[in-house]
This record gives structure tokens, sequence and C-alpha cells, in this order.
């Protein structure tokens, strides 16, 4: 038991350090607060003991002390809030030319597929300092894709997608936590994030039996499930043209637009009359059931690459995705 | 109607009618006060009792007292029955109901009948969920998120959500009598600001039970509704919205822990004034941050949903306000520190559990802080770190506040004094327990340790087991006061009108009080807390 | 019991002993009575909360609902329901006159408002029950799908619709009951003669809740019934 006994999680990604340095900060002022108040306690209790002939002193009060002590922790708490709220902006917004992992969250198991094609099961291999984003969504109840290590945590929820991003910055083996209770085995739903040097991790890359990346597996499901058929790549489709589109506003024939992101791309697959192009009527087959997430996945990842990509990065804009159903 | 006895005994409201039919058919708030102690404290060893099978559990990594969907029923069961049946009612329907008429002149509450109608109602939840246990339970978590509640669990989450839904309108009407009791019964002369600050904070408690528990009642219906009759408003395969549930939830079940920790606040400002034997130092703020703490403790619910899928300014919101409501905690803490100054302090059992309080209740608050900062909660979320905080405020605030009331007001309530020494030992069994079981926590949430978890990696088992040996400890803690005060009700010594030398009507009837609480209705010509007119007792009365 | 003699003599048996005198009781029941209802506005407002969010996101499955259920039926409801207001605040005001024949007329008559909007809500729901529109297994808007082929129809969101509609005119109508179940006890009471200018707060109270019931009607009927009623595009 006391052979591996740590008290702090390792830091191994660009954002664990701030956390920590927050976290600090936060714990000096604690500390400093509870001495403060513990000591004067102390002392009050020792020195206003209760004495034979000595009367307590009736004070009513001083409003100068609690407008004081009202306004500069207020004034603190302030300091703490704008500090936390740049980390949490931050850890909330990948960057435009992340890489992409999508993550299936089910009972009680992660499902990863990376963009270049292969897949892990509750494992993830990246390499050291790359740009991680994962798109996440889950196959039945809230899941939540937790690595202490990198300091990361996002709920993963059924019907939409979530994301969260990382730069892992050593080498080696972190827990994967799901954070959110899921049901029985939600104690068994651990994995690792296998971080490697970026040889090892090429070498990883093109090791294994890869059915080519996903974008291409999109492609292959895209001309399947016979969406070619109205979404050429002219003008001339019964459906939009897809090319371009993503990380673009749509104007839908209501009048609203949309920015296409994952989430629009998704729903337009699963619920097609939610949103209607303007210019186009409402005649796609609804594909609810008849795609599972992983092929979700992987057309979403063919129409991302359709559009043009920053350079050296993957197809699309990435977006902090915007909630399928009404905004919270 | 005269009782005798061996000397002949005053008639107060114990001894005026004996027999159960004079019990469960009684209006009057203390004994209305006295049932509601004997059921909670019934439910309280049974929460209790998960929690120790779950510590249990956690002494080993591996999963390996019980099954895992058995510890996942433990810790829903922990969770639901500590809030819903032990902390919600424990201060306000036991020392709030039978202390609210006699602090402010009244002889009872407004409504006696709807007070009886609540212990039912609570009763009746009670009985509801013991069926629910024992014929198997449920495992969503104290929180029921959808849709594994709804869609996915396959316990009996209809039954469990019918009898908190029951237990809901016992709070909610409890809350009723109290508002209107404060508002239209106090004593000629006793004006809002010659209140104890008991009242306020119970004022304060019953607002936001009145406005707050509708919401998770409806909430609950609509689950109910959704599992019995397979509707689809939380389901997201059906177009539903597992988020609409959380902030349905939340929106009540924030403004729940202020219900739990205000009337603790209430004791504390009592007992400290009392062992310090001086007002406390800025009546009006404390007084005020009670208000201050229930209308802003409607405003921050979201703040449990920071990685839930809300929107980035959503977040940026609910933080800032978070720190808002925290600012009039801190004020208590400060005004009841100075208050000490210049006091003349026994350490009697009350005053022990009170500086108990300030310490766990101030450890606990400024955790609040660290989960109110949007960057350290991403990372601290759903670890052991939120259930430390939490049993912080909750176990070291609010059951401090609770057992340290208990001691403070047995005399009145009773009629006996309860040991000193062992009330000051279990005090701090309490706290040493309890330090003991809850600070590794903190470590073990910002190492990682999700909440919730059956089995977990061995590098988390030294701070495991170091927590379970507190918890031993608390429960001895916890034990000790049942015996005593079942012990003293015998053979304790018998109390005078005022063995503490209080402020406060309370002190001015007879201990126990007569059945309409005043021989003579009062008239308040005085301040509260006059301790400059009120002569300390020779000493503080002990018990060997 | 432990008021003076004197006191005893100066009010009825309706004097409950815990209060000073019959002002501080009348007081008090009012001031319990309009805090219940703030409890019911919480109540019934989180269900409103729900429907608004849906509404906004499905609002053509949430029309096409709308528009099936019946209007008219809707109308005379809340027609109804008003009398039955009216008819409760003028049994209020005969109860303050000491009008007691009159009392137990209008305490009747709300009465049978009361049922009438109970039974008509009992045909709207039995019509719901014939189109299928029951939320649960035996759910089915192809009906809805087929008369509105220009906007499309998710049955899922259709059936939100309903469980919503469903939900709201229950508990709706579970409120209706409990006011009708009060009411009989006051025109029960009314008729023995127990309520006098000096003391008719039951009626008062009463009357309330009445009034609160009435008014979630008002904001039900609007918000179910009144989505869309121009033509669907």
């Amino acid at each position: 038991m006391f052979d591996n006994f740590p008290l702090w999680p390792v830091r191994a990604s660009t954002g664990a350090g701030n956390v920590d340095a927050l976290y600090i900060f936060l714990l000096a002022l604690s500390a400093f607060m509870c001495l403060a108040i513990f000591t004067m306690i102390l002392i009050f209790a020792t020195r206003y003991r209760r004495r034979r002939g000595v009367e307590a002193e009736q004070i009513e009060g001083s409003s100068a002390l609690e407008i004081t002590w009202s306004i500069i922790p207020m004034a603190i708490f302030m300091a703490i809030f704008v500090w936390g709220a740049v980390i949490y902006f931050h850890e909330r917004t990948p960057p435009r030319d992340a890489s992409e992992v999508y993550v299936v969250a089910k009972q009680w198991m992660w499902k990863l597929q990376h963009q270049e094609g292969p897949r892990e099961i509750n494992e993830l291999h990246v390499p050291v300092g790359r740009d991680v984003k994962l798109i996440m969504t889950s196959q039945d109840v809230i899941h939540s894709f937790y690595v202490p290590a990198f300091r990361i945590k996002q709920d993963v929820l059924p019907g939409r997608y979530t994301t969260a991003w990382f730069r892992a910055t050593r080498p080696g083996v972190y827990h994967l936590f799901c954070s959110q209770y899921c049901g029985t085995m939600h104690s068994g739903m651990i994995g690792q994030v296998v971080v490697m040097e970026p040889p090892q991790y090429e070498a990883w890359l093109s090791g294994g039996g890869t059915t080519g990346s996903l974008a291409a597996s999109g492609e292959s499901l895209f001309q399947q499930l016979g969406c070619p058929t109205c979404h050429r790549f002219d003008t001339q489709g019964r459906g939009p043209n897809l090319v371009g589109i993503f990380g673009k506003p749509v104007q839908m024939e209501d009048g609203r637009t949309v920015i296409a992101d994952e989430n629009y791309i998704r729903e337009s697959i699963l619920s097609p009359s939610a949103k209607i192009v303007s210019g186009f009527k409402p005649i796609m087959p609804v594909f609810q059931g008849l795609v599972g997430e992983e092929q979700l996945n992987a057309l979403v990842a063919y129409v991302k690459s359709l559009s043009p990509s920053p350079v050296g990065g993957q197809a699309g804009v990435s977006l902090a995705p915007k909630p399928q159903y009404p905004k919270e | 109607m005269a009782t005798v006895a061996v000397t002949a005994e005053r008639e107060h409201y114990l001894n005026k009618e004996y027999g159960i039919r004079s019990w469960l058919l009684t209006t009057d708030h203390k004994r209305i006060a006295l049932l509601y102690l004997a059921s909670i404290t019934f439910f309280f060893f049974i929460g209790g009792f998960f929690a120790l099978l779950i510590r249990l559990e956690l002494l080993t990594p591996a999963g390996d007292l019980v099954q895992a969907d058995t510890y996942n029923k433990l810790f829903s069961m922990h969770g639901q029955v500590m809030i819903f049946f032990f902390l919600i009612p424990s201060i306000p329907a036991v020392l709030g109901n039978f202390l609210v008429p006699l602090m402010i002149g009244a002889k009872d509450l407004a409504f006696p009948r709807i007070n009886l109608l609540s212990w039912y109602l609570y009763m009746i939840a009670g009985v509801i969920y013991i069926h629910c246990i024992v014929t198997g339970g449920v495992d969503t978590g104290w929180t029921f998120y959808t849709p594994f509640s709804t869609a996915f669990s396959n316990t009996r989450v209809i039954e469990a959500g019918i009898a908190i839904f029951i237990a809901g309108f016992s709070s909610i009407l409890t809350g009723l009598n109290f508002v209107v009791t404060i508002h239209r019964m106090r004593a000629p002369g006793m004006t809002w600001s010659r209140l104890p600050l008991f009242i306020w904070a119970h004022y304060a408690t019953s607002i936001i039970q009145l406005l707050g528990t509708p919401v998770l009642a409806v909430t609950l219906l609509l689950v109910v509704f959704e599992r019995a009759f397979n509707l689809g408003i939380f389901d997201p395969t059906r177009g539903g919205d597992p988020l609409l549930f959380q902030h349905l939830f939340w929106f009540y079940s924030h403004p729940a822990v202020y219900i739990m920790i205000l009337p603790a606040m209430a004791v504390e400002s009592e007992v400290v004034a009392c062992f310090t034997r001086k007002r406390i130092f800025g009546y009006n703020f404390v007084a005020m941050s009670s208000i201050a703490i229930a209308v802003f403790g409607f405003l921050v619910w979201a703040h449990h949903m920071f990685v839930a899928g809300i929107s980035l300014y959503s977040a940026l919101i609910f933080s800032i306000l978070s720190y808002l409501v925290a600012v009039p905690s801190a004020i208590k803490v400060f005004n009841w520190t100075a208050t000490m100054y210049k006091g003349s302090i026994s350490f009697t059992t009350p005053m022990l559990y009170a500086f108990g309080f300030i310490g766990l209740f101030t450890m606990g608050g400024l955790t609040g802080l660290f989960l109110a900062c949007l960057g350290i909660d991403v990372h601290v979320h759903d670890t052991y770190f939120v259930i430390a905080h939490f049993h912080y405020i909750m176990v070291g605030g609010a059951v401090m506040g609770y057992l340290g009331g208990l001691h403070f007001w047995w005399p009145k309530i009773s009629g006996r004094m309860y040991p000193e020494g062992w009330g000051r030992l279990a005090a701090l069994l309490v706290f040493v327990g309890f330090n003991l079981t809850f600070f590794p926590q903190f470590i073990l949430g910002y190492m990682g340790m999700p909440r919730r978890y059956w089995q977990y990696p061995p590098e988390f088992q030294v701070l495991n087991v170091l927590s379970t040996a507190g918890s031993t400890i608390l429960a001895v803690g916890y034990v000790l006061p049942m015996v005593y005060f079942l012990w003293s009700m015998r053979y304790g010594k018998i109390a005078n009108d005022n063995p503490w030398g209080a402020a406060g009507l309370e002190w001015k009837t007879s201990s126990p009080p007569p059945t309409f609480n005043f021989d003579e209705a009062p008239e308040v010509t005085w301040e509260a807390y006059n301790y400059e007119e009120i002569p300390a007792p020779a000493e503080v009365p002990v018990e060997r | 019991m432990s008021d003076s003699p004197i006191a005893v003599e100066q009010h009825g048996p309706e004097l409950l002993h815990h209060f000073v005198d019959a002002e501080q009781q009348r007081d008090a029941a009012t001031l319990g009575m309009w805090l219940f209802l703030a409890t019911e506005i919480m109540f019934f407002g989180g269900m409103f909360c729900a429907y608004l969010i849906y509404r906004y996101a499905y609002y053509n499955e949430f029309a096409a609902g709308s528009r099936s259920i019946d209007i008219w039926l809707g109308t005379i409801n809340t027609a109804v329901l008003i009398c039955s207001s009216l008819t409760v605040a003028l049994g209020v005001r005969a109860a303050q006159m000491g009008k007691r024949k009159l009392l137990v007329v209008l305490l009747l008559l709300t009465i049978v408002f009361g049922l009438a909007f109970l039974g008509i809500k009992g045909v709207e729901w039995y019509q719901k029950f014939e189109e299928h529109h029951i939320p649960g297994h035996s759910f089915n808007a192809d009906d809805l799908v087929k008369e509105y082929p220009q906007i499309h129809i998710d049955q899922q969101h259709e059936q939100i619709y309903f469980s919503l509609y469903f939900a709201m005119t229950g508990l709706h109508a579970l409120h209706m009951i409990i006011g009708v179940g009060i009411f009989i006890f006051l025109t029960y009471y009314a008729g023995k003669g127990r309520y006098t200018p000096k003391y008719y707060t039951p009626v008062e109270i009463g009357g309330l809740y009445w009034h609160f019931v009435d008014i979630v009607w008002i904001y039900l009927f609007p918000l179910l019934y009144l989505i869309d009623r121009k033509p669907l595009r």
C-alpha cells in the first residue's frame, strides 16, 4: 500500500501548470485565512475566557469593519474569478489546427478513432507536443472524459457532440477516468492515455492495420448511402453542395443563420427537417437509426475534409460546438 | 388534568397528557418537534449505516465487499436519506419547530394542524422510501441525472422519486408555517430588530423552502411520468434534453444546501452569544446576510454544470455570481469571531460545537471558492474534492450546528441536563473523526479520484484507509449523544428555567415549558442579546 | 383554554386558542394562502419553463399539436372558468354581507362551473385518445404528418408536445378537482351558517385558491391552444 503513495497528480499537459498555479494560490490563500481566523479565535478564547468579576463588553458592531471585510474578500474573489475564467476560456477553445480524435462513450467503455484511421478501445495514443482535439458523444447516458494528468474534463452527452482539447508535454501513461456516474461499471470505465515521443507515435500509427483515414471511410459511406444523388458537387443537386461549407455560416429558409459545425452536420443526418437550407425543400430522408455513432463520426470527418483546411492541420475550422438542442 | 408524582410535579408539555394518541394527534409544536427528533434520528442512522458500508468497501482498491450495483445503491441512498430525510428537516423541524414560537413569544405556530400534517407527510414519505430500500433501492445517485434515471436504471426510481416528492411538501409546509408565524404572531414589543438571529436565519430558510422545493417537486414528477409513461422529455434519442433536467434539478438543489446550512448558522449565533455573554457583533449585518444568502442562493445553480456542456458565457456568469454568494457567509464568520473579542467565554459542549462549526465551515466555505473557480472546477468537478467540500459544510457545519443546538436547548426541551463530561468528549470525537475522515478526500480529489467509484486505482488506497479510520471515530462520536440524551431523560440533573443564563424569551419560561409556552403573555421591552442585564450563572452547570 | 374568561366571551368557537384575536387569525390565514400560491407558481413555473424551451426548439411540431386540440372547447372552458371566478368573488361578497342563501347559491354555481370545466376537459382528452395523441406506446402522429405536408413533423418531438400538454393540463385539472372538493366543504358549512360577516376567512382563502387555478389556466390556454393560428407556410 505504501509503495505507491503520491499526493499530487503529475503534470503532463500545457494546461496543467496553469491550473496548478491557481490551485496553489488558492491553497495559500485558504491556509492564510484559516490561520488568521483560527489564531484570532484561539487568542480570544484564551484571553477572554470567563473569569470571575470580569464582564463581557457589549459592542454593537462597526460598519467600517463590515464594509472592509466585505469589500476586500469581494476584490480577492473577483481576482480569482478572472484568473480562473482565463484558464477556462483557454481550455474550452481548441486551437484551430488541432488534430482530431473522435470519441464515443458507451456503458462502459471508451471507443476512440483517430483522424488518420486507427481505432482504439479504452486507450488513446498521442504524440508529445501536438494539439489534440476530442470530439465526443455518447451512445447511451451521460459520461465524462477526465484525464487528471492533463487537468481536463468534459461531460460526454448523448445526442450531441462536446469537445475538449489538450497538448501533452511528457511521455507516459496516464489515467483516463469516466467521471459522470453512468451505471454499474462506472468505476470500471477506466482507460489510459499513452503519450509517446513523435517518432514512436508515427511508428505506432503505421504499425497497426488501419483501414485508412476516418475521412476516407466517411467518403465510402457517403457513396454507399446514396448521398451524392442529391448532394452533388455542383449547383444542380436537390441537396446543397457540401464542398467548402464546413465552418461557414449557412442561411436557413426561416431566416436563421447557423454555422455548419460538427453538431450541425450530425443533426442534418439524423433529423434533416430541423433546419432546412434556404432554397431547398425538406425532402432529405431521416438517417436516425440507420447510422451508428462511429459512422456518423466518419461522415462528419468526410464533410469536413471537403472544406479547405489551415496549413498543416486537419480539415475544417475547429469551433466550440454549438449545442444541437436549445442553448443552455 | 393533574399528574401525580412522588413530589408534586408542575404541569408542562411533556406530562400534560400521556398515551400514544396524545402524541400522534398532538398539535403542540413542542411535541411535534420531538416526533421529528425521533424520526430524523432514525433516518440519520440509516444513512450513516450506508456511509459505513461505503467506507468499508473503499478500504481496498478492488470492489470486494459488495457488488458494483449494490455500491451504486449505497451511495445513492446515503445521499438521498441524509439530504431529504435528515439534513433538510433536522434543525428547522426539531429546533425550529420547538423554538420559533417560544422565541417570539407566541403560544404556537400559526397553523398547528398543518404542522402535524407536515410530520405525517414526512413519515409517509419515509415509509415509502424504506419500502424502496428494502425492495431493491435506487442507484441513480442522489441527483437522478437523466437519461440514466429515466431510461437506463433498473431500480426503483419511481418509488424514490415519489417519496422525495412527498417529503418536499413536508418541507414546504414547515417553511410556510414559519414565515406566517414570524410575520403575524410576534409578541407585543418584539419588533423585527429585536428578533433573535435564530429567527432571521429560519425566516430566510423558510423562504427558500417555499420557493425552491416546488421546482424539485415538478422535476421529479416529470421524471416519474417519463419512466411510467415512456415519454421523451429528457431522452435525447427522442428529442429530449438531458441538460434541461440538470437545470431544473439544480435550481432547487443548490438553494437546498442553504436550507441545510442557514439553520446551523442560526444555532451558531445563539450559542456564541450566550457563551461569550455578548450581543452578536454586527447584528444587522448578520441578520441581513441570511436574507442575502437566500436571495443570491437562487442565482447560482449552474455552477454544478460547468463541464456539463453549457455555454462558455453561462459558465462565466454563474461563476461570478457564485463568488457573490460567498460574501455573506464570510461576513457571518467574521462577525462571530469578532463577538468573541472582549467577551466572557465558557467552554461548554454547545460552545465546543460552535468552535468546531466556525473552523470546519470556514474550511468548507473556502474550498467552495476553489469550486466556483472555473479553471479549477474543470479538474476537481465530480471528484472527491467536491465530496470533501460539501461534507465539511453539511457535516462539519450543519450537523455540528444541529448537535450544538440540541445540547444547548436540551435543558429547555427535556427539563434535564445532559452529562457535560460526556458531551465534551463526544464533541471532541466528532471533530477529530470528522477531520480524519474528510480532509484526506481533498487530496484524493485533486489527485483525480472520481466520486461514485466502487473500485479505484491502488495509488489512492492510503488516503482512503485514513478516511475510513476517521469515519469509525466519527460514528462513535454520533452514537454517544444518543445514549446520554436518553439517559439524561431519566437520570439527568433537573434543569432550572435558564441554566446557561441565556438571553431570549424561551429562557424566560420554565424548563420544560408549559403547553401554551408562557404562563403570562410576554411583552418585550428590551433588545435582543441583552446580556448586560442578565447575570451569568454562578457556575456553568456540570453533570459529573 | 388559557384565555381569560373575558376573551372567550368576545369571540366565537372559530377563534383558535393560539391566536390573540380574530384579526390575527384572519391575517395569518390570508398570508398563509398567498405564500402557498407562491409555491404553486414555482411548481407550475418549472413546467412552463420546460414547455417554453421545447416550444422554441420544436416550433413546427408544437404549432401542429396546438392546432390539433380543439380551440372552441378551450375557449368555452376559459369562459367557464372566468365565470366561476366571478361567482367566487360574488360569493365572498355575499359572505361579507351576511347573505347566507346567496352565498350557498354562488358556491354551488362555482362547483357547477368547475365540474363543467372538468367535463369539457375530459371530452378534449377523449378526443386526443381517439386520435392516438396520448403519449406512450400507442402514440401516433401520422395524421398530423399527413395534414401538414409542408413542414416536416418529427413524431418524437410531437410526442414531447403532447407529453407536456397532458402533464400541464393534468396537473391543472388535479388542482381543479381539489378546488371543487374545497368548495364542497365550503358549501356545506355555508349551508350551516358558519360564515358570517365577522368570520368568512375560509371563503376568502378558498376564493384565493380558486382564482389562482383560474389564472394558471389563463396562461395555459394561449400557450397550448393559440400557438400558431396563421395558415402554415
